[in-house]
């Protein structure tokens, strides 16, 4: 769902229909009662590839120590007012 | 890693209010509790939609009408959310609907009472979902993210829903002498069954422990009962209408109220199946099911005569 333009659509949830077409009507009923959104999209939960938990320090460890990627990392002369 | 190992890793996110997705590992007994709560959760959202229904076409106006209509929609929608919780544990929803058909499941038992009057629809609105408020303003923190986050969905919604019944006694106990003697009648009938909602005492009550173990149950019954006492005797004075309960006391001390004793043998007896709608309710959700057959036939008709007629183009 998409909740208004300029955003990104994001996860509301899961539903059962006969195919794509009725899932955006339900989808529609389900999740939209109260404005939720301006867009949905519809997806077969067979074709979601999801890592696996069992990866979660290898995939995403590696980022944790590279303090280098944030600006508050680099320190500037105090003269330098908007960087 | 051993059984051990991965039991205390669970327990640890549990204490750390890390909370458990569906991939992650955990203890049979947490799965199937789970599965069994949310499950009858989605029932009694379901089965609770027909003591209301049955109101909709005698409401009083129009806009009691469509309020009426969308809180049923959201039960509905409830109903749905939760299946689909259920579902990432593994189970199929068309099994649980099966349990409960065969009188396996459970759900609420509140909702084998009758509506008899359209007061009974302003009540039902201000107590028995203001006793569901109680109890599932608390499950959206409970340890299992799909759970959790239906909840909150959920609690989002039914915020109207109590509003909605409210607004009913408040028009009633203002109105005509028989429409206030109609919403007294209703709320002599609901209260305690409202109560009974938050299931047996504390010192009775077996799966407890465990569920605020593994942070599925975040208070205990009777601390929720007491919560929706203290909330609720003012709003019932506020309408001009007495509580059914002649030991009901104020603690001036304490700042509580205190109840008098619940009828348990009530309780047991519709929990078991004897109360005035079980049997109506079941028979209700198996011929909708049945009769409903042909939908589900149809609309995966049209959904395979759609896909050809699709092939066949992209072949041409």
């Amino acid at each position: 769902m998409r909740s208004k333009a300029g955003l990104s659509h994001r996860h509301s949830g899961s539903l059962h229909a006969a195919d794509a077409e009725m899932a955006l009507e339900m989808a529609r009923d389900v999740y939209t009662r109260r404005n939720e959104g301006v867009s949905i999209w519809v997806v077969e939960s067979k074709n979601i590839m999801a890592s696996d938990p069992e990866d979660k320090e290898a995939l995403f460890e590696p980022a944790g120590d590279k303090i280098y990627r944030h600006p508050t990392f680099y320190e500037l002369p105090e003269e330098v007012k908007h960087m | 890693m051993s059984e051990k190992d991965l039991e205390k890793i669970f327990q640890e996110k549990i204490d750390n209010e890390v909370k458990i997705e569906p991939k992650d590992w955990m203890p049979e007994a947490y799965r199937k509790t789970l599965i069994r709560q949310i499950s009858q959760h989605a029932h009694s959202e379901v089965v609770g939609m027909l003591p209301e229904a049955n109101w909709i076409t005698r409401a009083p106006s129009l806009m009691r009408k469509v309020a009426l209509l969308a809180k049923i929609q959201d039960e509905a929608g409830h109903g749905l959310y939760l299946y689909s919780a259920a579902e990432t544990l593994g189970v199929e929803r068309d099994d649980t609907i099966d349990d409960l058909h065969a009188g396996v499941a459970k759900y609420s038992s509140i909702f084998n009472y009758p509506t008899l009057t359209w007061a009974d629809i302003g009540a039902i609105g201000w107590l028995v979902d203001g006793a569901a408020i109680m109890n599932q303003v608390p499950l959206c923190r409970c340890s299992f993210g799909p759970y959790s986050r239906a909840m909150i969905r959920v609690c989002k919604e039914e915020s109207f829903h109590q509003r909605q019944g409210y607004s009913i006694m408040v028009a009633m106990a203002n109105g005509t002498p028989e429409q206030k003697r109609m919403a007294q009648s209703a709320i002599d009938r609901w209260w305690w069954p409202a109560l009974m909602m938050f299931g047996p005492h504390d010192a009775d009550s077996q799966h407890s422990a465990q569920s605020m173990n593994w942070k599925i149950k975040r208070f205990s019954n009777d601390e929720l009962r007491q919560r929706f006492l203290d909330a609720t005797v003012p709003q019932c004075h506020l309408l001009g209408c007495t509580v059914p309960d002649p030991d009901l006391k104020f603690d001036e001390e304490t700042g509580h109220w205190s109840m008098g004793p619940i009828n348990w043998d009530e309780f047991w007896q519709v929990v078991k199946g004897h109360g005035r709608c079980n049997k109506q309710r079941l028979d209700h959700r198996r011929e909708a099911y049945e009769n409903g057959a042909w939908v589900r036939e149809a609309a995966l008709a049209y959904a395979d005569k759609k896909a050809k007629r699709k092939q066949a183009t992209q072949a041409a």
